[in-house]
């Protein structure tokens, strides 16, 4: 598989290094006031933490304080899964845990010891895209990319929640079983934001990988 | 976000001790509120004590014929369980219109209850806030108000519980059990563990300093139709201008609390006896109190109307 970055100079690597450059420029702004802060200022920690990303045993140095997207993407180089807001209110970070989609954002790396975790890059390769990547390409389920990755894992994981009977907001009865409707789908998929607007293809690629399934 | 040290607590009691032994340490749980907070260092924990190797992520049912939710069951999980789907659907129901599948499956029955307001002075840390800054005024009295509080706030703090489980938890009469770091045990009711801010908005529940959630309890199943109709500014993954979450008996009486409107599900005894007289006459004796701001006063008749809807469609199941 092609490695991202591979190019002598990459827009990565130009980026990168300017928000390194940026970094050491800009003073730190004072704390807020927070309550329940500790009394002495604490010092940085690393701890050791071990994830089984895609099927590899990785074990990592990192900073308490990193995100399971900061270790992904900065630990790991594993830059398929995305940062958009930071914040689990786009989606764009979206993994799957131990069989469940989560917005790696809002989640310690260290709160992961041990956990099987798939990103984009696990899912499938350019030479063998998993079925719900060849949907989102063949219904042009997007424009620019970025929140792709997030939303084709919240994808994938949509279709397996309806399949484990978890209901959502707009299902009819709770007690029946829950079907992959376009009700279904855009309710469900509202963790993930497009801002280029290519919902209404996005709902036709799950639907056809749901209606493959049946 | 500031520097922590972390530590996985192995039981209950030593979760609450390893809390209380350390100033400025919190739980963490599902973290997505709190790891929130921290990157904008509203929150500044120096210790967070993860409390997933606990074990309390299970469903269980009690003698009486209720369940026992674990205080680390996921809000998937719960919503999810095959016997709150047919039991407690207004649990159900509440929980799926909160926040997005993401969230859902991350957040835990006692983080949600835990949850802090989304007031935007509370989230902005240059503006003035109590809760954020005890002592330090309110810069949404007066400010941008139109989310905000309209019955139980004080001349301190006009912010709202925002979240959608605990309205229907507390319609339900669940409880709630803790543990403390001398190895107490307690049940807190719904209806006792959310506080008025008064002048205090920074304490905003019962719990304290190191008491732990261990689970939340619901009663025995008390049949009739179960709804939540919640009413926000987008069909989905948006916070309440106002819910409401009812059971509805045949004949007409029933239990209804109100989200988006306090610091605390909003529910009158005194006010459910007026049922049978119509949404009206439940709304006035609910807002009685009410101190409205210009901005969202509209609440007021949104409170009625969504009761009113909500009473129509208990009429039609009903009657089906």
């Amino acid at each position: 598989m092609q490695t991202p970055g591979d190019t002598a100079i990459s827009r990565r690597g130009i980026l990168a290094g300017s928000a390194a450059a940026a970094a050491l420029t800009t003073v730190p702004l004072a704390g807020a006031d927070a309550q329940g802060a500790a009394p002495a200022v604490a010092q940085p920690t690393t701890m050791k933490v071990s994830l089984k990303i895609n099927g590899t045993n990785r074990t990592l140095d990192v900073d308490t304080r990193t995100t399971l997207l900061d270790a992904l993407r900065e630990n790991l180089h594993l830059t398929g899964t995305k940062k958009g807001c930071d914040h689990g209110q786009c989606g764009a970070c979206t993994v799957i845990v131990e069989g469940k989609r989560i917005n790696s954002c809002l989640s310690l790396a260290v709160m992961h010891e041990g956990d099987a975790i798939t990103t984009i890059e696990g899912l499938g390769t350019p030479d063998k895209l998993h079925p719900m990547q060849a949907a989102f390409v063949k219904h042009d389920g997007y424009q620019c990319g970025y929140c792709t990755p997030g939303q084709i894992c919240s994808a994938v994981a949509v279709l397996g929640e309806i399949k484990a009977g978890v209901p959502s907001h707009v299902s009819a009865s709770l007690t029946g079983g829950f079907e992959a409707s376009t009700a279904e789908i855009r309710e469900r998929m509202s963790g993930n934001i497009c801002r280029c607007g290519a919902y209404s293809n996005i709902v036709d690629a799950m639907t056809d990988v749901a209606g493959a399934k049946a | 976000m500031k520097p922590f040290t972390y530590e996985r607590a192995k039981t209950p009691a030593d979760a609450a001790k390893a809390v209380a032994a350390r100033p400025g340490s919190k739980f963490i749980a599902g973290g997505t509120n709190l790891l929130d907070l921290m990157k904008l260092e509203i929150e500044a924990p120096a210790h967070l004590v993860d409390v997933q190797d606990l074990k309390l992520d299970r469903i269980e049912p009690t003698q009486d014929g209720g369940l026992r939710v674990g205080a680390f069951v996921t809000n998937t999980t719960l919503a999810a369980d095959e016997r709150v789907r047919r039991d407690y659907g207004v649990l159900s129901r509440a929980i799926v219109a909160g926040a997005s599948g993401q969230l859902r499956n991350k957040a835990t029955t006692a983080g949600n209850l835990l949850q802090r307001t989304r007031c935007p002075y509370f989230y902005d840390t240059n503006q003035a806030c109590n809760k954020r800054k005890p002592g330090s005024g309110c810069a949404a009295i007066g400010g941008y108000s139109r989310q905000l509080g309209i019955v139980g706030t004080s001349d301190a703090c006009i912010a709202t519980y925002p979240g959608d489980m605990a309205v229907a938890m507390r319609v339900l009469d669940a409880s709630i059990e803790t543990i403390d770091p001398r190895g107490q045990t307690r049940t807190i009711p719904m209806a006792d563990f959310h506080r008025l801010w008064g002048t205090t908005p920074h304490i905003e529940t019962a719990l304290t300093p190191g008491e732990l959630i261990t689970a939340v309890t619901l009663p025995k199943p008390i049949g009739g139709t179960h709804i939540y109709h919640k009413v926000r500014d987008r069909a989905s993954y948006a916070y309440a201008l106002v819910s409401v979450a009812a059971v509805i008996q045949r004949d007409g009486s029933g239990r209804v609390a109100i989200g988006g409107i306090a610091p605390k599900p909003w529910r009158m005894e005194t006010a459910e006896a007026q049922l049978p007289r119509g949404a009206k006459a439940v709304s006035a004796t609910l807002l009685a109190d009410a101190k409205p701001t210009h901005d969202n006063a509209f609440k007021l008749p949104l409170v009625e109307r969504t009761l009113a809807a909500v009473m129509a469609e208990a009429h039609t199941v009903k009657g089906a």
